[in-house]
């Protein structure tokens, strides 16, 4: 039952702040909406954690502990961002970058793209887990182009076009899963149902299934920013509004990433290799590479952690890809910490940047003097994020390198160099940022940091102590993923 | 026998898909390309209709309907409206020059037909031999939309792309169930209208709509 709830409470969000989205209190209705979706979410998942999984509406519907987990970050960290968003978006409004209309199309498109993850996360069709990865996509193109500035069209045409051929090359791979499914199944509704095609994947054909996976893995690997296909991402995280990056880099790069794990479970029964497992570890491995080295050459700061982004979901492909019990727990572990860590950095630097004016480092000197929660905000959340120990970054990224070192001695280089230089370029660029001298003002107004320091505390308890239930959780879901 | 003479038919319409797409590629005019579009379109949903009758797969039907509505109709009077709006109907030059496009795209088709083979083989469908057109279709819209730099053909490309993955839903399994395709088509038509949108917006602000102007955002 909680399922309509869930998906009911975003979309008709979304039709209501299409229809009343220009009034003066329409911030705070976007986050009673969130709440709500949150509040829901948290009781399907107090029943999963109960009752297990389950299917829900003639199969239409399949809930188990891996997905719930998504849905809860999801529905937590949107709930989150619209706090954020609330007195963050005003601002802009008073500066006069957006109109009161602008701001109706951005709270209708952020409840319908909320309700569009949570669709493809919960659909046990693959074929509706298509539609609703595109339905995502479409919802974040025109607030990718908010502010209707050059850069921002190019970059929401970049992100339309990149990720509409990504998706096809999926919907392909799609395709092909039905084709092997239905010479099983039988044709019609039911050959799609993933709960259906878990049951029989021993018997689907292997060729068939080989090749689907390829173009899944680069169509929704596409979405997840994975190199080489991930030249949509940086533009699309600097050029629109914070929020926006926010919660594209913590919860949509997630749902991809979901989408190929799904087909991915398929593929390894097909299969009965590590084919799927290679190819995801060897994108999962390039795209740290590549992106730890561009990092430094970043001269905007929304663009350096949306590389980071890249570089952080090419870690978790490589954990997934290695597979196992504890390589997916450390998968699902330290997807949870850059959802809630990322979150929090583009929630300060979404402030820092509305102060300064700009997005470039060089001109964003001394937080700590002009507004230190920002700056501590900053400081903190570039520490997590770099995977410095107390907090749960470390914990994640400590687990997928030692399974590393145990099962592939050869990649473990590759990752500390990548992760040593992320380190170094990161620390360096923030550490100014934050401590530098500077003879700007302090900020007129109060920034709305509750939420960064909401999330950074979660990450740091994480990192300490995780507590036995949600261990259980992960273990669980880590346990679906072939461990 | 009177499936053989309908396959015929499917077999001649698959040729027209593919000959379709190799005149897209070479077509200079923006509105001469939505016209190869809607023939495109209909040429699918022709013989997706044919496959319907001949096989008895009733939900091929609505498919068939859907894609004359969507992309022979409703889509192509859109982008004329857009073209004759915003004034864009010259003749553009795309960025490889055109010999040299029809000839990677034989190359494509060679390619496709060889992907396919194992497939089509496999496959229980009457029109499984048209698998490879599907895919060589699929293919050629690709390399259309990198060689165009004006927005509109890169749109009509991503649409063609779709055209052929339908076709080859249709030819290797008979085309998936029907609510998944309800949900492509209802992508693809909100697509096209966020491109709407869109097209204006970059309009407005470019004052072109080459996206030659969009090169900004490059790799320091």
């Amino acid at each position: 039952m909680e399922i309509y709830w869930l998906l009911g409470i975003p979309l008709s969000g979304g039709i209501f702040m299409a229809l009343w989205g220009f009034r003066r209190n329409a911030p705070e209705i976007n986050a009673l909406f969130s709440l709500l979706t949150l509040a829901v979410a948290a009781l399907l998942t107090a029943r999963i954690v109960e009752e297990g999984p389950m299917t829900v509406g003639n199969g239409w519907f399949f809930i188990d502990s891996f997905n719930v987990f998504l849905v809860t970050l999801t529905a937590f960290v949107a709930f989150t961002t619209a706090l954020f968003s609330r007195p963050y978006m005003r601002i802009e409004e008073e500066h006069g970058r957006l109109s009161a209309a602008r701001l109706r199309l951005y709270h209708s498109s952020y409840q319908i793209f909320i309700g569009m993850m949570i669709l493809a996360l919960t659909t046990n069709n693959m074929g509706i887990l298509w539609v609703s990865m595109e339905g995502a996509t479409l919802a974040t193109v025109l607030l990718v182009s908010l502010y209707r500035t050059p850069a921002s069209l190019e970059a929401a045409w970049k992100y339309f076009i990149l990720c509409g051929v990504g998706i096809a090359l999926a919907l392909f791979g799609t395709i092909l899963l039905y084709f092997a499914a239905e010479k099983v199944l039988g044709s019609g509704g039911t050959a799609l149902l993933w709960t259906q095609l878990n049951g029989v994947k021993t018997q689907l054909e292997p060729t068939v299934l080989q090749l689907a996976f390829v173009f899944l893995l680069v169509g929704y690997g596409t979405k997840v920013g994975l190199v080489p296909l991930h030249s949509w991402l940086p533009d699309a995280h600097a050029e629109g509004p914070t929020p926006v990056s926010a919660v594209l880099s913590g919860l949509l790069l997630n749902v991809a990433l979901y989408a190929v794990m799904r087909s991915k479970v398929l593929v390894d029964g097909a299969l009965g290799n590590d084919m799927a497992g290679n190819l995801m570890m060897g994108f999962g491995l390039l795209s740290v590479v590549v992106a730890a080295f561009l990092i430094n050459r970043q001269t905007d700061v929304k663009r350096m952690f949306a590389y980071s982004s890249i570089e952080h979901m090419g870690l978790i492909t490589f954990a997934f890809g290695m597979g196992g019990a504890v390589a997916s727990f450390a998968g699902l572990l330290h997807m949870t910490m850059h959802s809630l860590t990322k979150s929090a950095i583009f929630f300060t630097v979404g402030h820092a940047t509305q102060k300064a004016g700009t997005q470039l480092m060089s001109d964003i000197r001394g937080l700590i003097k002009t507004n230190p929660t920002i700056g501590w905000g900053l400081m903190l959340g570039t520490i997590a994020i770099l995977g410095v120990p107390p907090f749960g970054v470390f914990a994640s990224e400590f687990l997928i390198i030692t399974t590393a070192m145990h099962e592939h001695p050869w990649a473990t280089p590759f990752l500390l160099i990548a992760l040593g230089v992320a380190f170094a370029s990161i620390f360096g660029k923030v550490q100014p940022m934050v401590f530098g001298e500077t003879g700007l003002p302090r900020l007129p107004h109060m920034p709305a940091l509750t939420p960064v320091f909401v999330h950074l505390g979660l990450v740091l308890m994480l990192g300490l102590f995780i507590p036995p239930y949600l261990a259980t959780w992960y273990r669980q879901a880590a346990q679906l993923l072939g461990g | 026998m009177a499936l053989n003479y309908h396959l015929q038919i499917v077999n001649l319409l698959a040729a027209l898909l593919l000959l379709i797409s190799f005149a897209m590629l070479s077509q200079r005019r923006v509105a001469s390309l939505v016209t190869l579009f809607a023939w495109q379109g209909a040429a699918l949903a022709l013989s997706t209709a044919i496959v319907a009758w001949s096989t008895g797969q009733h939900h091929l039907y609505y498919s068939a309907a859907l894609t004359l509505g969507l992309k022979v109709i409703a889509m192509p009077w859109y982008f004329y409206r857009l073209i004759r709006k915003l004034n864009v109907n010259r003749v553009v030059e795309p960025m490889i020059n055109i010999p040299t496009t029809m000839l990677i795209g034989i190359v494509l088709v060679i390619f496709a037909f060889n992907l396919a083979l194992p497939i089509s083989q496999m496959s229980g469908t009457v029109m499984r031999s048209t698998l490879g057109i599907a895919l060589a279709c699929v293919l050629l819209a690709f390399l259309m939309m990198i060689t165009r730099t004006k927005a509109i053909p890169q749109v009509i490309g991503f649409l063609a792309m779709e055209n052929g993955l339908f076709f080859a839903a249709t030819s290797a399994t008979y085309g998936m169930p029907l609510v998944v395709e309800l949900g492509v088509a209802l992508d693809v038509l909100v697509g096209v209208f966020v491109l709407g949108i869109f097209i204006f917006q970059i309009r407005e602000t470019f004052d072109s709509l080459d996206l030659k102007h969009m090169e900004k955002l490059k790799e320091k």
